[in-house]
C-alpha cells in the first residue's frame, strides 16, 4: 500500500515527526511504499541542515535523511511555508538575493500542490501535528 | 470499511478526544498516539467515555507512547487494545481513512 | 464519478489568527482547487470562528485572510458544512457568519448558498465517507 505522510510541526517542539518517522519505518518494514513525505506549517524546520541537537538526543534531520536515502523516499518542503519561516534552498535563496540557505539536501522544495497530488496518488494520508 | 481515528492530545487538557468520539461512528477505530495515551488509564475522569466508546468501537493505544510515558498495558482500561507501531501501519492499512483530531 | 477523482474534506476545528493553521489550511484547499477533486470544507469546534462576518485586523496587525473565504465559490469549492452544535455551544447562528455563495453553472448562474447547516451526527456519516481527509 502507498502512503503520504502530512508533518504539520517542527522538530523537537512536538512529538509529530518523530510519530511519522517511526511510522514511515515501521511501514517500509513490512513492505509498504511511502509515497511523499510532506513538510508543511511549522513541519518545513525539519528540514534544516544546521540543527546542532545535544549528543546524547536524536537527530531528526538526519534521521529522516537517512531513512530518504535507504528507500528514495521523495521528502517536500512546501516553498510557501519554508518562505514564511526563512527556510530557503540554495536556487530560492539565490532567486530572491539572501545571503544564506539551510535546507538539507535530503529535502526538496516544491508547491503545496505536491500534498494534494500526493494525497490522490496514495492509497491512504495521514497528518501528523498538533 | 470503517474509518481510523487518531486522537494526540490529553484528554485532561484539550477537547480532541470529545470531538472524535462525538463524530466517530459505529464499527470505527479510535487510536491513542502521543499524549493521549494517558486517556486510557484506569480510574481517570475519561474512563466513563472511553468505556462507553468501547461498547461499539475499536480503542488502541500505542504502546511505545504509554511506556514513554511511565505506564504499562496491564494500567489501561479492559477492552483497550495496544499496538505497536507496526500494529499502527496494519490499522492505517486496514481502515478505509484516516482523520486525525489536532 | 471517475476513479481518478477522490473525495478530499478539509476538516477545520481550530480559531484563526491565534495558530496559523486556519490561514494555511486554506492555502491548501485553494490549490486543490486546481485538481479536479471533490472538495468540500467542514468547519467544527473553534473552527466556526475561522468565518466570522466582520473580521477586523487593523489593531491586531494580523493579516486578515477573511476575503478569500468568499472566493471558494469562484474555485468551484461549494461545498461547506457547518457543525450546528458548535455554532450552539458558542452563542453563535448562521447570521455571525459571512455568507458563501457560488454561482451555479447548471442552473443558468443563480447564484446559491455554499453553506450547509449539518448536525454532530450529520458531519460524522460526511466524514466517513471521505477518501482524504486534511484536519488542522
Amino acid at each position: 500500500m502507498k502512503f503520504t505522510l502530512l508533518i504539520n510541526e517542527g522538530p523537537y517542539q512536538h512529538q509529530a515527526s518523530d510519530t511519522a518517522y517511526q511510522f514511515a519505518k515501521a511501514a517500509l518494514e513490512k513492505g509498504h511504499e511511502i509515497y511523499r513525505v510532506f513538510f508543511y506549517n511549522d513541519g518545513v524546520n525539519n528540514a534544516t541542515r544546521l540543527a546542532i541537537p545535544p549528543q546524547d538526543d536524536r537527530n531528526i534531520t538526519e534521521n529522516w535523511a537517512a531513512l530518504a536515502k535507504e528507500h528514495e523516499l521523495d521528502m517536500v518542503v512546501c516553498i510557501a511555508a519554508a518562505q514564511r519561516r526563512g527556510m530557503l534552498d540554495a536556487d530560492e535563496a539565490g532567486r530572491q538575493g539572501k545571503d544564506a540557505n539551510n535546507i538539507h539536501p535530503a529535502f526538496r522544495i516544491s508547491g503545496l500542490g505536491q500534498l494534494v497530488e500526493g494525497g490522490i496518488q496514495a492509497d491512504r494520508l495521514l497528518t501528523f501535528g498538533d | 470499511m470503517a474509518k481510523l481515528h487518531i486522537v494526540n492530545k490529553s484528554p485532561f487538557e484539550r477537547s480532541s478526544l470529545d470531538s472524535c468520539l462525538s463524530k466517530s461512528t459505529e464499527g470505527s477505530t479510535i487510536l491513542l498516539i502521543e499524549d493521549a495515551v494517558v486517556g486510557a488509564l484506569k480510574g481517570t475522569v475519561v474512563a466513563d467515555k472511553l468505556t462507553a466508546a468501547i461498547a461499539n468501537k475499536n480503542v488502541c493505544v500505542l504502546g511505545s507512547d504509554l511506556n514513554t510515558r511511565g505506564f504499562t498495558e496491564a494500567e489501561i482500561l479492559d477492552g483497550i487494545k495496544t499496538v505497536d507501531y507496526a500494529g499502527f501501519v496494519d490499522l492505517v492499512a486496514e481502515h478505509s481513512n484516516v482523520q486525525s483530531w489536532l | 464519478m471517475s476513479e481518478n477523482i477522490k473525495k478530499f474534506m478539509f476538516v477545520n476545528t481550530k480559531a484563526p489568527y491565534g495558530t496559523v493553521y486556519a490561514l494555511e489550511s486554506l492555502e491548501v484547499v485553494l490549490i486543490s482547487a486546481a485538481f479536479d477533486q471533490d472538495v468540500s470544507l467542514a468547519f467544527c469546534d473553534d473552527g466556526v470562528f475561522q468565518i466570522t462576518d466582520n473580521q477586523k485586523t487593523d489593531g491586531s496587525g494580523m493579516k486578515n485572510f477573511s476575503a478569500a473565504y468568499k472566493a471558494l465559490g469562484d474555485y468551484d469549492i461549494n461545498k461547506i458544512y457547518i457543525e450546528k452544535e458548535s455554532l450552539e455551544e458558542r452563542g453563535l447562528t448562521l447570521d455571525n457568519l459571512m455568507k458563501l455563495t457560488y454561482e451555479d453553472e447548471d442552473d443558468d448562474w443563480a447564484e446559491k448558498d455554499s453553506i450547509h447547516l449539518v448536525t454532530r451526527a450529520e458531519l460524522a456519516d460526511l466524514m466517513d465517507k471521505q477518501d482524504v481527509t486534511i484536519s488542522s
